[in-house]
């Protein structure tokens, strides 16, 4: 039993993969660690539950990725779907510290696996988790347990005491005091706050079903901005992707998420088409899908295909809504089934021959229509006839905190003495815009091994 | 609308499919076992697919352990209960007759009934047909006594597993057999590679979501336990009528070469077993037959152990007493092998030859 009065050596607040990392590495170091994981014990881990894969950097074969990928192709793919909105700096860090990480996580019980059929196309730059993102996140809790590391579940952190520069003291929501030298802020973004989401993008957002972890409310992120904390970020932007509008509020993860875009034709609720389904490749426009689903009324659309595109893309969880004319399907789906009929035949009038060929832009367009499809677009035409909602699916918001290149969290007066963040809460450095896979682990692995280093030499 | 995890769930293969669509939407679990690689390449999840899934199981619960959609969450993943269930189902329904089956795999108590009936048996036996003369057991009870008994009550039983196996593999349309189908399943099985979790790290069962190779190991120890003790026998038996060379064998001959060891490999490796299930989370296997699971693996430990006690108790008063208890126990055995989880490691065995993969 700990004399409640001698201060922890580093503070934890959170219990997800940039956390677990942070608390590895000051254990290690020898500092007495307590992590505080607002989430019960069943749901620890927060979104880190939820992912796949660790996008790395490597200069020839290593463990399950084949190949190489060289520090300058990576950040050139984080340019690409971040538009440039990163901090260079800490881009190349992470992506640089990303090769020796790979061998860390694995001597800390982390497993890989080869790349998971249907994702061939990540296979030299992503290694899977074996058993996913939860598989991982149970390795680093044993990890942990067995560095002697104190846990606390449902210990839900409501103030970060921060007096002249320095933290003093962790204050739980039961009113409980945390006494600690260091504290690592790894709690995440505040994607799971709908009033919150609701504030920076309007009313729709209560409209948006949340892909991960309802524990990701922000408070630790709002009390360090109170305080004068610098933050990075759009504050009014969110990641979200369009995936079936059936899935739960929050929490349904991976098998949510719909292929069918290019294949379909998508119309919002009275009927009519809005964007160009065949605009890019599967699931390089995926991001994008999400905004373009937010912006219509009722922030929900349909995506309609016939029996021929069935088996083009991963199943998904729930069973399409089927019918053998378009109408019907329109009916099923809740919408006017003759606008809908009509704009898929004004659409199959528009579709011209061409070699279809669904996995490379092949450049079979629609002629006159607006807006256009311009891949992919063969007449749907052959009943059954299949229909899925479309809902926005946030997964992350980019509001954050800013950091240095050594984690250490920053306020208008220059760095707060004795406070790190790593993960979700400080990745909008980084990740300005947009999102590639498997990067958010590796930010939230690198900056947690440096958070959870500098602050257990901090308070040792 | 809110995904309902009740309404499709009528019967056991439902409720598996419904799951079963969740892991195929995900795949997250690939790399632990053969089920998710034959799982993903199904064009359709029709219940013969899903019978042949739910043997190829071993019940390491890796995925369990990794599903992000375990319950509580509204998904309600539970894949090793669901498959156990649908395995489950499958022994009882295509045993004959199916009343029998579901009494013996559900009731521990029943299996004690009839280990009881299976000494009384032999006792009856050993007082009625007292022989003359013999060496050794036989001066218990006869060879030709112990012939009549065990002969048909070692293929009988086979015979009914051969034919309720004849039946699942129509119904898995498990397709033509190929020699390469045996061994592919061979090597398999006796590396007990389904339990490995992929990597070798084993499994997720005594431990919860820290793995451990004890389950592995302890069946392992039973499994080649209960293989050498087959053996034993078989090649006593062509001692006996092949070289004309009966019982008793020193502790130098094959039979005894080879039942001593696997006897005490059984004994261990079902001793350990217990005490891992035990430890193990009953909710994630097929909770209503616990106790017939728990007595199956006490009754092969008791044919074990007084197995061996019988081979100490050479030339004791105590030999024809604890004869009649080994045998009863192996009588016991045999006889219940199509209607207990002995029938486990036949179905197993057919869903790996047909677990063909591509390349």
């Amino acid at each position: 039993m700990t004399d409640p009065g001698t201060p922890w050596d580093v503070a934890i607040v959170g219990g997800g993969n940039a956390a677990l990392c942070a608390a590895i590495e000051a254990a290690e170091a020898g500092a007495r660690v307590i992590l505080l994981e607002a989430a019960p014990r069943h749901m620890r881990g927060g979104n880190s539950r939820h992912t796949r894969n660790f996008r790395c950097m490597h200069q020839g074969p290593l463990s399950v990725l084949t190949d190489t990928y060289g520090e300058d192709e990576y950040y050139d793919d984080l340019i690409r779907v971040t538009g440039g909105k990163t901090e260079p700096e800490l881009a190349r860090l992470a992506i640089r510290e990303s090769e020796s990480a790979l061998p860390w996580m694995e001597s800390h019980g982390v497993r890989f696996q080869p790349s998971l059929s249907g994702t061939l196309s990540l296979g030299r730059t992503n290694a899977f988790f074996l058993g996913g993102g939860k598989a991982l996140v149970n390795a680093y809790y044993a990890t942990v347990e067995d560095l002697g590391v104190t846990i606390r579940y449902e210990a839900k952190v409501a103030h970060v005491h921060i007096e002249s520069g320095a933290f003093r003291w962790l204050e739980l929501e039961s009113g409980e005091r945390i006494v600690a030298r260091a504290v690592v802020l790894a709690s995440g973004g505040f994607q799971a706050d709908l009033d919150w989401l609701a504030r920076a993008w309007g009313p729709a957002a209560r409209n948006f079903l949340i892909r991960g972890t309802p524990w990701n409310r922000g408070e630790v992120l709002r009390d360090m901005l109170d305080q004068g904390a610098e933050s990075v970020g759009d504050p009014t932007q969110c990641h979200a992707v369009a995936i079936d509008g059936r899935a739960p509020k929050f929490d349904g993860g991976i098998v949510t998420r719909l292929d069918c875009v290019p294949f379909s034709v998508v119309v919002n609720r009275d009927g009519a088409r809005f964007h160009d389904e065949g605009q890019d490749v599967w699931p390089k426009r995926y991001a994008i899908w999400g905004r373009l689903v937010a912006a219509q009324p009722d922030q929900v659309a349909y995506a309609v295909i016939d029996a021929k595109a069935r088996g083009l893309f991963m199943p998904s969880v729930f069973p399409p809504e089927t019918a053998d004319t378009v109408e019907e399907l329109g009916t099923r789906l809740g919408i006017d089934g003759a606008h809908l009929a009509a704009t898929v035949d004004a659409y199959n009038a528009a579709c011209r021959p061409g070699t279809f060929h669904p996995t490379e832009l092949d450049g079979v367009a629609t002629e006159g229509l607006e807006p256009p499809k311009t891949n992919w677009a063969r007449p749907i035409d052959t009943p059954p006839y299949y229909g899925y909602t479309l809902r926005p699916g946030v997964t992350f918001t980019y509001l954050g905190l800013k950091v240095s290149p050594r984690a250490q969290v920053q306020s208008g007066h220059g760095p707060l003495t004795n406070v790190w963040a790593a993960g979700e809460i400080m990745a909008g450095s980084i990740l300005g815009q947009g999102y590639l896979a498997g990067f958010g682990m590796t930010i939230g692995t690198v900056f947690g091994r440096i958070a959870g280093q500098e602050a257990a030499a901090h308070a040792l | 609308m809110p995904y309902d995890t009740t309404a499709t769930a009528a019967t056991a293969t439902d409720e598996a499919r419904r799951q079963l669509e969740i892991c195929n939407a995900c795949r997250y679990c690939e790399g632990y076992c053969d089920v998710f690689p034959a799982l993903t390449r199904l064009s359709q999840m029709d219940p013969g697919a899903i019978s042949h899934l739910a043997s190829l199981c071993h019940n390491c619960r890796g995925c369990y352990y990794a599903c992000q959609y375990s319950p509580p969450h509204e998904f309600a993943l539970n894949l090793p209960a669901a498959l156990a269930e649908v395995r489950q189902q499958d022994w009882e329904d295509f045993a004959r007759p199916q009343a029998v089956a579901r009494l013996f795999h559900r009731s521990g108590l029943a299996l004690a009934a009839a280990l009881v009936a299976g000494f009384a048996v032999l006792f009856a036996a050993i007082a009625a047909l007292r022989p003359e003369s013999g060496e050794g057991f036989y001066a218990t009870l006869s060879h030709n006594a112990m012939v009549a008994i065990f002969a048909p009550a070692f293929v009988l039983p086979l015979l009914a597993v051969g034919l309720s196996l004849r039946a699942w593999w129509q119904a898995i349309e498990g397709g033509p057999v190929r020699w390469a189908d045996v061994t592919r399943a061979a090597r398999a099985a006796g590396r007990m590679r389904n339990l490995d979790g992929g990597q070798g790290q084993g499994c997720n069962f005594e431990k919860e979501d820290r793995y451990s190779d004890a389950r592995r190991w302890a069946h392992q120890a039973t499994l080649w336990g209960f293989l050498m003790c087959f053996a034993a026998t078989s090649v006593a038996t062509l001692m006996h009528y092949g070289l004309n060379w009966p019982a008793p064998y020193g502790f130098w001959s094959p039979p005894k070469l080879l039942g001593v060891p696997g006897g005490i490999l059984l004994c261990i490796g079902t001793g350990w077993l217990m005490a891992l299930k035990l430890r193990a989370d009953p909710d994630l296997g097929a909770a209503r037959v616990w106790g017939g699971e728990m007595g199956f693996v006490a009754l092969l430990f008791f044919v074990s152990a007084t197995g061996l006690a019988l081979y100490a108790a050479t030339g004791t008063a105590a030999v024809p007493a604890l004869l009649a208890i080994h045998l009863g126990a192996v009588l016991a055995f045999f006889l219940l092998t199509p209607y207990s989880k002995m029938v486990h490691g036949f179905y197993r065995f057919a869903a790996l030859m047909a677990d063909r993969r591509p390349g």
